[in-house]
This record gives structure tokens, sequence and C-alpha cells, in this order.
């Protein structure tokens, strides 16, 4: 009974830390928040492998929150807070890749591919073309008519 | 169907399979934590911050500067420092390494707690409270340890724990071409 009435405690006293740590910005205009909500959707928590600032539980994405929070308030532009993300933990941070020698693959990647197949397909079309001649010789019509024929005799 | 095209198409999917293989392959000795720094070869970030034991005593980057040094970045809350903490007594005591100790996002007591127990390698420990610098460093956790040089460049970040592996392989050659050991 002890055990259970502590048990109890435990929980409510845990949830109670669990609430006290979802972070708070007060914001004067409702488009500085929405900004706000956008920009920590849009970068990566250094610290996880896949999940937004916005997402993390992580005492660096919290601080980081905060520190967007601050450079909003400060009158920054998101190319300046990006800039500013971007200074100190790379390209990581960021889940839409800036275009870079070594980001091109991802970008032109697809479209290459793509490119690659059309042509591949084109050539492919105008062989076939080329090989297969549509029309049938005399003989040939002619034997196809007598095959018709001895179909049409037996099925009757 | 051109006869001479056969060959070649019907090698693709194999190619493609192989390039992919290629890159799982890779991908098994690959560690996702480990970051590529932004800050490499780049100045280290201008700071001013408090000494852990004499909390009046504010440090800049200037201070620092003259000799290469190492900045490990630690806390009591964070165990894989005390795994590599004996590693930096060796730095300090046989190599003579220069190693600044930053105090990351820590409580003082627990810190000096933590040096008395284990003993202090550091030449000097710099509390970042609130990890801004930490932050100006691009450091996602601790342990951390950057290599900077004797005119304040950072000359390589490693993420983990320093032993001697790390150090002989990521840390010495770097160095060398400074013509000095920290």
């Amino acid at each position: 009974m002890i055990l259970r009435w502590f048990l109890m405690l435990a929980l409510l006293l845990g949830g109670g830390s669990a609430l006290a740590d979802i972070d708070v910005y007060p914001f004067e205009d409702p488009k500085q928040e929405e900004r706000f909500r956008r920009l920590i959707e849009e970068f990566r928590c250094p610290k996880c492998q896949n999940q937004t600032l916005s997402d993390s539980n992580a005492p660096l994405a919290k601080d980081l929150r905060e520190l967007i929070y601050e450079q909003i308030q400060a009158g920054k532009t998101d190319a300046e807070i990006a800039a500013f993300l971007q200074q100190r933990y790379g390209d990581f941070v960021l889940y839409n890749p800036p275009l870079k020698a070594n980001t091109a693959l991802l970008w032109f990647g697809p479209f290459i591919a793509l490119l690659l197949v059309l042509v591949f397909l084109i050539r492919r079309k105008m062989a076939r073309a080329k090989e297969s001649p549509s029309v049938l010789t005399p003989e040939e019509q002619a034997r196809l008519q007598t095959l018709l024929n001895e179909q049409n005799k037996d099925k009757a | 169907m051109s006869k001479k095209g056969i060959p070649w198409i019907s090698a693709i999917p194999l190619a493609l399979f192989l390039i992919l293989a290629l890159f799982l392959l890779r991908g098994l000795y690959m560690d996702p934590r480990e970051l590529p720094s932004a800050l490499e070869d780049k100045p280290l970030p201008e700071f001013a911050l408090p000494v852990l034991q004499q909390p009046d005593r504010i440090v800049s980057k200037q201070d620092l500067l003259g000799k290469p040094f190492l900045i490990n970045i630690w806390a009591t809350w964070c165990p894989t420092c005390y795994v590599e903490h004996p590693y930096l007594h060796t730095l300090a005591k046989e190599k003579g390494v220069r190693i600044i100790g930053l105090n990351y996002k820590d409580e003082r007591e627990k810190a000096l707690n933590y040096l008395d127990k284990l003993g202090d390698p550091y030449e000097l420990v710099l509390v970042d409270q609130k990890g801004r610098l930490g932050i100006d460093l691009g450091v996602y956790g601790a342990p951390e340890t950057f290599l900077v040089s004797a005119d304040g460049v950072i000359l390589h970040r490693h993420a983990g724990d320093m032993n001697e592996r790390v150090w002989q392989k990521e840390f010495l050659p770097r160095l060398q071409p400074q013509g000095a050991t920290p």
C-alpha cells in the first residue's frame, strides 16, 4: 500500500517536471511566432540523427530554440539565422541542402537518371523501327492467307 | 533488338547493384554521429569566460594564444568524460600538452569536486554555464576536443573520448607542421 502511494507520488511529481520542461516563448507579434515555429521545423538538431529542433528534447535543441528566439527578437532575418547555424554546425543542420560541388549529385542525380532512361528508350525504339519492317513480302502475305484459311476451315 | 546493344545494356543492373553494394558496405564502417566540423581552419570564436576556481577572473581568447593548445569540453554529467580523464593526465604530464578545460553546462560545486577527486590535468578550466561558447564552437555533446594553433586557428575537432590512438592518428599529424608540441 505504501509502495503504491509512493509510486503514485513519483508519477505525479515526474509528470509535473515533464510539463515544466516545455519551453514557453512569449511573442508580441503573431507573425514572429509563426516564423519561429517554421524555423525550428526547418533545422536539424545536431545532437540527434534525424529530428528537427522542434521535435527534439535534447538540451542542445532547447538551447538552439532559445537562440533562434533571441535572434528573431533581435530582428535577424531567416537567412542570417540559417547562416549563423550553418557556420557552427555545418550543412548537417540544414534539411534543405545548399547547392555545392559535393551536393551536385544529390540535386541533379535524378534528372541525369531520367535523361539516361529517356535516351535509352528513344534509341531502342529507333533501333526496333529500323529492324522490323512492318510490311510483309508478297510470299509472306500469301502464306499468312493460307494459314488463316486453314484455321477458319478447322473451326467450321 | 540490336545484337550489338545487348551486352552493355544487360550489364547496367549489375553495375548499379555493385555501386549500391559498395555504398552500403562503406556505410557499415561509418559513424553517423561523426559530423564534419564546420570550424576547421577557421579562427577560434571570441569569448570571455570565468575561471572555474576563481569566478572573478575572466579569460578571453587572446590570453590563451602563443603556443598551440587543446580545448577539452567536459562535464560531470558526461560518462565518457570520466573515461578519457586519465588520458588527459597522460597528455598533460608526459607529453607536456597544454589543455584548456571547458566545463560545459555544469554545476560549479560538482565540477570542483570532480577535479578534486580525479585530479586536474588542465592548465585552466573555463566555465561555459549557458553553453554559448559551446554553440559558437558547434559542440553537440561532451566530450569534444579541439586542437588550436598558436595564433588561434582551429586545426582539428574530435567528438568523443581522447585516447592514444586518436592522439596519434588525428592530432599529432596536424600538430607537426606547426613545429611545436602544445
